[in-house]
């Protein structure tokens, strides 16, 4: 570890993607990244998506601006592991083994469960079932077209899980969101910070950390992860195998997987996401436990869609999405 | 130099002189360009993209893709949206005109129409689709209608806001075409106002009234962001499905598979233009 130091603060730069200082707490992490190793941190692109991080990475080739880490959705890192190089930071153990590559080529970093967020009006709502109610008249939302926005996809996997489907088949979900039609219920218009706000969508499917009361900027906003359909939701950080300053960016890894009470997990947790390495780190009772109070609590084992599973979801919703809600 | 000269009046017969050294045809490269960086060029590369496959190979039965049920029903949707908007917007549209156009010439209410036309013809996308949310959606300050949502009708009376005041604009100057004199001359004539409109005021103004309802249909064809911004959960029209295509994160995005239904929508225009250059002969020759 002190050898990786020295070697990073000799490079003395880190190149970064796509990393918005309002997202997840990145502002503070990277100021506090820098403060600590004295290494200058340049942050490009902070909007950009995983798909413009990976394309950076192939046209900056070579140069001493490609970004040396990038921090991509599951989707896009499980397609590019050909542009990783393989790293295992010092916490490997604490990160569940369905959350990485079995080789260090990428590892989850932080995300959240696919949850239902609500307005308070409706009272509490426990189960997927009582959105089915008549005060739900046009009320539930996803967020975006799933045959073609990710969180919508998985807002009726979730739904899918929670009626008793697999992961392997959406069918379950899509049949509940055709029963929300005939009830009158689904809304018609996604979800966005301002509908949620102009109370046009009082009902929303969306990932946790983007349906917390704070984030969200409601104060009468609940949030709820229905029992046995804990479908999970990561980003992955990755190395870039042509790193400009390969020793900055294994020590970036290790910064943001430190379980210390000022390193990267609970820095991620203190800005609303769920640290990977949530689980390990509360038995470890290294958790910053009044952070994690603020997330909506959940019971059973969490599901990530493999590559397979994302695939055939989006293929059956192609087929029968547009049917089953119109 | 020979630009300032040909723009002079008096410069009339140097001009004719210097014709010569500058063929006629240099005037027409500019549009000509234009039209050929922003039309032809772009249609071009739909047409060859939609025959390939997403590799770059040829793949000519991906065109096959558009009698596939599913994608048959983004055109079915996108046909009966257009028609029905374009219709209640040519029919109520030339009402409206015909009733400023019959008032004073020069009166405040026509320009006051006029004016709105205008603006309001352009009053589409997400504004429009925003300014009937807050009215009339979910927690509307006026009501809520959530039949508005049902796809086509609700949708086509959103569309039909656009649609109204752009066939006012482009209906009015037939209906100023029509000379009062034969109105006068066919009731001194004995005709009924019936037969007016039978024989004289309806046939003068059908290639008109035709022509602008393709105007609107062509214009409804390629609306996207009003119902994108309304009812962006469901794909029901071909523009949408293209948008989908393009930018989808769950895997389905396929560019030539987007080239593929713009080509359907090629047809389809070209379909109308046809149709319209010939009902156009057909209704106008009396004219000749």
């Amino acid at each position: 570890m002190a050898k990786l130091i020295a070697a990073a603060k000799k490079e003395g730069t880190l190149n970064v993607i796509a990393l918005p200082p309002t997202w997840a707490n990145y502002g503070t992490i990277i100021k506090d990244f820098t403060a600590k190793y004295g290494i200058k941190v340049n942050s490009a692109n902070p909007d950009g998506t995983s798909q413009q991080e990976v394309n950076a990475i192939k046209q900056e080739n070579g140069t001493a601006a490609a970004p040396d880490v990038v921090d991509v959705g599951q989707a896009v890192a499980l397609v590019n592991t050909s542009l990783f190089a393989p790293y295992k930071v010092s916490t490997w153990s604490s990160i569940p083994a369905t959350q990485k590559q079995a080789n260090g080529l990428w590892y989850e970093d932080y995300g959240g469960y696919m949850a239902v967020g609500y307005s308070s009006k409706f009272g509490t709502i426990t189960s997927l079932n009582q959105l089915l109610g008549s005060k739900f008249k046009n009320a539930v939302a996803l967020n975006g077209n799933p045959t073609s926005a990710n969180a919508a996809l998985n807002g009726v996997m979730m739904a899918n899980l929670a009626e008793g489907g697999t992961a392997s088949n959406i069918a379950k979900g899509v049949a509940f969101f055709h029963s929300l039609k005939e009830a009158g219920n689904f809304s018609p218009v996604s979800a966005t910070g301002a509908s949620i706000k102009a109370g046009t969508t009082p009902v929303v499917f969306n990932w946790d950390y983007l349906n917390l009361p704070s984030y969200v900027g409601v104060s009468n906003w609940k949030v709820f992860v229905p029992s046995n359909a804990v479908l999970g939701g990561y980003y992955a950080q990755a190395i870039n195998k042509n790193a400009p300053h390969p020793a900055a960016a294994r020590l970036w890894e290790e910064f943001l997987y430190s379980q210390a009470a000022t390193g990267g997990q609970n820095l991620w947790l203190q800005g609303g996401a769920r640290p990977v390495e949530e689980a390990a780190m509360t038995s470890g009772k290294s958790i910053d436990a009044a952070a994690a109070a603020k997330l909506p609590p959940v019971s059973g084992t969490p599901v990530f869609l493999t590559l397979g599973q994302n695939t055939s979801a989006a293929n059956y919703l192609a087929a029968n999405w547009a049917k089953a809600i119109s | 130099m020979a630009v300032v000269a040909t723009t002079e009046p008096g410069a009339r017969p140097a001009r004719a002189g210097r014709r010569a050294s500058i063929p006629g045809w240099v005037g027409t490269v500019p549009f000509l360009a234009y039209v050929g960086v922003f039309l032809l060029l772009p249609t071009g590369i739909v047409i060859v993209d939609a025959l390939k496959n997403p590799s770059g190979a040829w793949q000519f039965s991906s065109v096959t893709e558009l009698g596939n049920p599913l994608v048959r029903t983004y055109f079915i949707g996108s046909l009966k949206l257009c028609l029905i908007s374009s219709v209640i917007g040519a029919v109520f549209g030339a009402i409206l005109a015909y009733a400023v156009a019959s008032g004073n010439p020069d009166g405040v209410v026509r320009r006051l129409y006029l004016a709105a036309s205008g603006v309001l013809a352009q009053f589409g996308g997400i504004t429009l689709a925003f300014a009937f949310l807050t009215l009339l959606g979910p927690v509307g300050l006026l009501a809520h209608a959530s039949w508005f949502y049902d796809f086509p009708w609700g949708i086509a009376l959103i569309y039909a806001y656009f649609e109204i005041p752009l066939m006012v604009l482009v209906f009015m100057p037939a209906i100023d075409g029509l000379k009062v004199q034969w109105r006068e001359a066919s009731e001194n004539l004995g005709a009924s106002a019936w037969q007016y409109w039978r024989h004289v005021g309806g046939p003068l103004l059908a290639p008109a009234f035709i022509g602008s309802t393709l105007l609107l249909f062509a214009n409804a064809l390629s609306a996207f962001a009003t119902i994108e911004a309304w009812e962006s959960q469901i794909a029901y029209i071909v523009p949408q499905q293209i948008s989908i295509s393009l930018s989808s994160e769950v895997g389905l995005s396929n560019i030539n598979y987007a080239d593929v239904l713009a080509l359907g929508m090629m047809v389809m225009v070209a379909i109308i233009m046809t149709g319209y250059a010939l009902l156009q002969r057909r209704a106008s020759r009396w004219l000749r």
